[in-house]
């Protein structure tokens, strides 16, 4: 018993000094250093393009009907069978046709996340008509505009195809 | 389509490390692995241990539950301590008892059972200190395990099983910490977070909305996570939060780090006991369970979600996109599901609790199956062995031949051990789900209601006893009624599987081998292969249907019924 007293508080030191300091104390100095914009947040002047926000339809484009509150991450965890999760998307596809939308899947459902902060190409386009709309703007404009902000898959494979909806805005408030 | 590359391109990684990953370890654990030998010497000095010497079984034990309890106490203490600690900018208080004590169990077992938020309850030193160094460490001590498992097969006639401490300085140094190392570079090359400054307040002009956006040193965290099988999220989101999973290069990423070393320890078993053919038809097993399981999640997760189909959304042509994100889609979350359950992470890219009634069935199963495939850093190994003795002894029951494994005879004490070590996980998790369903405390725990919340209840224990820490995570956990009644299962899933493992390995180092003879069954053969497949699958079915009868499957049965 007692032989194994000191190697285990050793250890213990060891790894806090080593794995609790050292470590991470060199890797955000790489990341400090290399990738500063992503490793302290991917700040734009608007906000993080990896935290969802509200945005009012048809103004601008929105996002998933996530919380969208960063300080409490996580999905709504409403069952495949839930009463709860039925009114919440009916609720939705309403508000969508409401607002000249063409409800989408993703449009109407919440993220894993709860910040989701992309869309796919398609819930982009049931939007742009309404947009373009709002803004006065030809459809044809805010299409192109569309297009230009997809993200392709990593390697072509890898995940799936998004637009960011931050990054999709700042691009629509430039067009003025 | 591009799911079929991913899978291709998963394969192909992973064969890489089979053959390279595991040959190194073999090397790091045989002793042969001398390049950090700088940093190893001053270790040892350190600590008062011979790296010469070697441990019985028992030593090895003792070993291994002293470091544990040592490692508890440091975990729990700076929990109890964050608020006077330094490394603290959000000026969190300290850590309840009841969570502070869940926790450290849960990060001690490998588990990472997250009962607790990261961004709002856990300083960037509680982060670092305590759930990142356990993060390495128990992931150090499962390998550790399963290579004195390994060392008593391949030894003849030995008292000693290798040396705890030398095993765990070297699993840690020589393996986790440079992958970890590179890995956390790519998570912070693609937008995951390494900063140890505070939240910072955005506000964008354009919608007029504010946010506190949490930061903190996330990518060293995330790349070991991953890789030691952990799972413990540095946000409550986990994996889906885009602060810790940018990307689908990372999510794949995150899936090759989970897979890497329970799928190159079975190369290092073959290595290590003499017959590479013998690790070859391990992860034959492995690979065949979590083939099917992968079908059945990626299959059913491309299905509707029968209530947001009911909502009007009839057509769901990406699949259930309810707790998924964007950017990761349907397959690839349910791919990531796969392997996080069928080993022991537990970390979710997705919400678990909102898969459709099938898919859900497949990660809750995948756990039941005992996680061997291929199971946990270290416990994936030598929980499929105990498997294979059982295999063997069953085997050997049909021919009326003693059997033997590896050149071991198998006797009543082996048989007896492997028995133990696999009846543990499930009594234990269906007992503490009893308890709950039982009583008040327990009942009020779910969110969702009918079948689901059983299984939410169900999910819960099968997630801590196999120390995976994924959950249904509509379940209110963070009671003192569920806080202390999972690190029963949370002990007993890791450290009642562990002795009995550590006395196999005695055991079998003591015997001498007999030499192999016409009359012997093959364990390098596919006979061997399926049979061990049927093995897994027998004992997870009978010990489980009855209970996921109750949940996922009369779900899937109540066609048009809400809840």
């Amino acid at each position: 018993m007692l032989r194994n007293l000191r190697p285990a508080v050793g250890i213990c030191a060891v790894f806090f000094v080593l794995l609790g300091l050292a470590y991470p104390a060199t890797e955000t100095a790489i990341g400090q250093g290399f990738f500063s914009h992503q490793a302290n947040g991917s700040l734009t002047a608007y906000g993080s393009t990896l935290v969802g926000q509200k945005w009012t339809s048809p103004r601008w484009f929105v996002g998933r009907p996530d919380a969208d509150n960063p300080m409490a991450t996580g999905g709504t965890n409403l069952g495949p069978r839930s009463k709860v999760l039925v009114k919440d998307v009916a609720a939705q596809i309403a508000q969508l046709r409401k607002d000249g939308i063409t409800p989408t899947p993703d449009l109407v459902t919440t993220s894993g996340s709860g910040v989701d902060p992309d869309i796919a190409p398609v819930d982009a386009y049931a939007q742009v008509r309404a947009v373009a709309r709002a803004r006065g703007l030809p459809v044809a404009v805010v299409t192109r505009l569309v297009k230009a902000q997809i993200h392709q898959p990593e390697f072509g494979f890898l995940g799936a195809s998004y637009i960011n909806v931050l990054q999709l805005n700042e691009a629509l408030a430039r067009l003025r | 389509m591009s799911f079929a590359w991913t899978i291709i391109a998963m394969v192909v990684v992973l064969a890489i490390a089979w053959r390279f990953l595991g040959a190194y370890m073999a090397a790091v654990f045989s002793g042969r692995a001398r390049w950090l030998r700088f940093a190893e010497r001053p270790i040892y000095r350190l600590i008062g241990v011979n790296p010469e010497s070697e441990q019985s079984w028992r030593h090895y034990a003792t070993s291994l539950i002293i470091f544990s309890a040592a490692a508890l106490s440091v975990t729990y203490l700076i929990f109890r301590l964050q608020g006077v600690l330094p490394f603290n900018p959000q000026h969190l208080p300290a850590v309840s008892p009841a969570l502070a004590w869940n926790t450290s169990v849960s990060f001690v077992t490998n588990t990472n059972w997250q009962a607790y938020s990261g961004e709002t309850t856990m300083s960037y030193l509680s982060q670092m200190g305590s759930l990142a160094v356990q993060n390495f460490a128990s992931a150090a001590a499962g390998i550790a395990v399963a290579v004195a498992l390994i060392r008593g097969f391949a030894r003849k006639g030995a008292k000693s099983i290798g040396n705890f401490w030398v095993d765990l300085v070297r699993g840690t140094i020589y393996i986790l910490l440079p992958i970890a190392f590179v890995a956390a570079i790519v998570f912070m090359a693609q937008g995951a977070l390494q900063t140890l400054a505070g939240p910072v307040h955005i506000h964008d002009a354009l919608n007029g909305v504010s946010q506190l956006i949490p930061r903190g040193p996330v990518a060293s965290q995330e790349a070991i996570k991953q890789l030691g099988t952990n799972g413990g999220g540095y946000f409550n989101a986990n994996g889906a939060d885009p602060f810790e999973n940018p990307t689908g290069l990372t999510n794949f990423l995150s899936i090759v780090l989970i897979l890497c070393i329970p799928v190159g320890l079975t190369y290092t078993f073959g290595a290590m006991v003499g017959s590479v053919r013998q690790g070859a038809a391990i992860l034959g097993v492995m690979a065949i369970l979590f083939g099917g399981w992968l079908a059945i999640a990626s299959v059913s997760e491309h299905q509707a979600n029968p209530a947001v189909a009911a909502a009007g959304m009839t057509h769901q042509p990406t699949g259930n996109m309810e707790g998924k994100e964007v950017r990761f889609g349907d397959t690839s979350s349910a791919l990531y599901a796969t392997a996080s359950t069928q080993t022991s992470t537990g970390s979710v890219n997705s919400a678990e609790d909102s898969y459709t009634p099938m898919g859900g069935f497949a990660v809750l199963t995948g756990m039941m199956l005992g996680e061997v495939s291929p199971g946990g850093v270290g416990s994936g190994l030598y929980t499929i062995l105990l498997f294979a003795i059982i295999t063997v002894f069953i085997g050997g029951l049909m021919v009326g031949r003693t059997p033997e494994y590896l050149g071991k005879k198998i006797q009543a004490r082996e048989v007896k051990l492997a028995a133990l070590g696999v009846l543990v996980m499930p009594i234990v998790a269906l007992i503490l789900t009893a308890i709950a369903v039982s009583v008040h405390a327990g009942r009020i725990g779910p969110l969702n209601a009918g079948p689901h919340a059983f299984s939410e209840i169900l999910y819960d224990f099968t997630s801590v006893t196999n120390n995976n820490g994924s959950a249904f995570a509509g379940l209110s956990v963070n009671t003192p009624f569920y806080n202390v009644i999972e690190t029963f299962g949370l002990l007993l899933g890791r450290f009642a599987i562990m002795v009995p493992v550590l006395a196999l390995a005695g055991a079998l180092a003591a015997k001498k081998t007999v030499a192999a003879s016409a009359g012997s069954f093959r364990t390098d053969q596919p006979m061997f292969v399926g049979l061990l497949v049927g093995v897994v699958l027998i004992v997870g079915a009978l010990t489980f249907f009855p209970a996921v009868s109750l949940g996922p499957i009369v779900e899937q049965l109540s066609h048009g019924k809400f809840f």
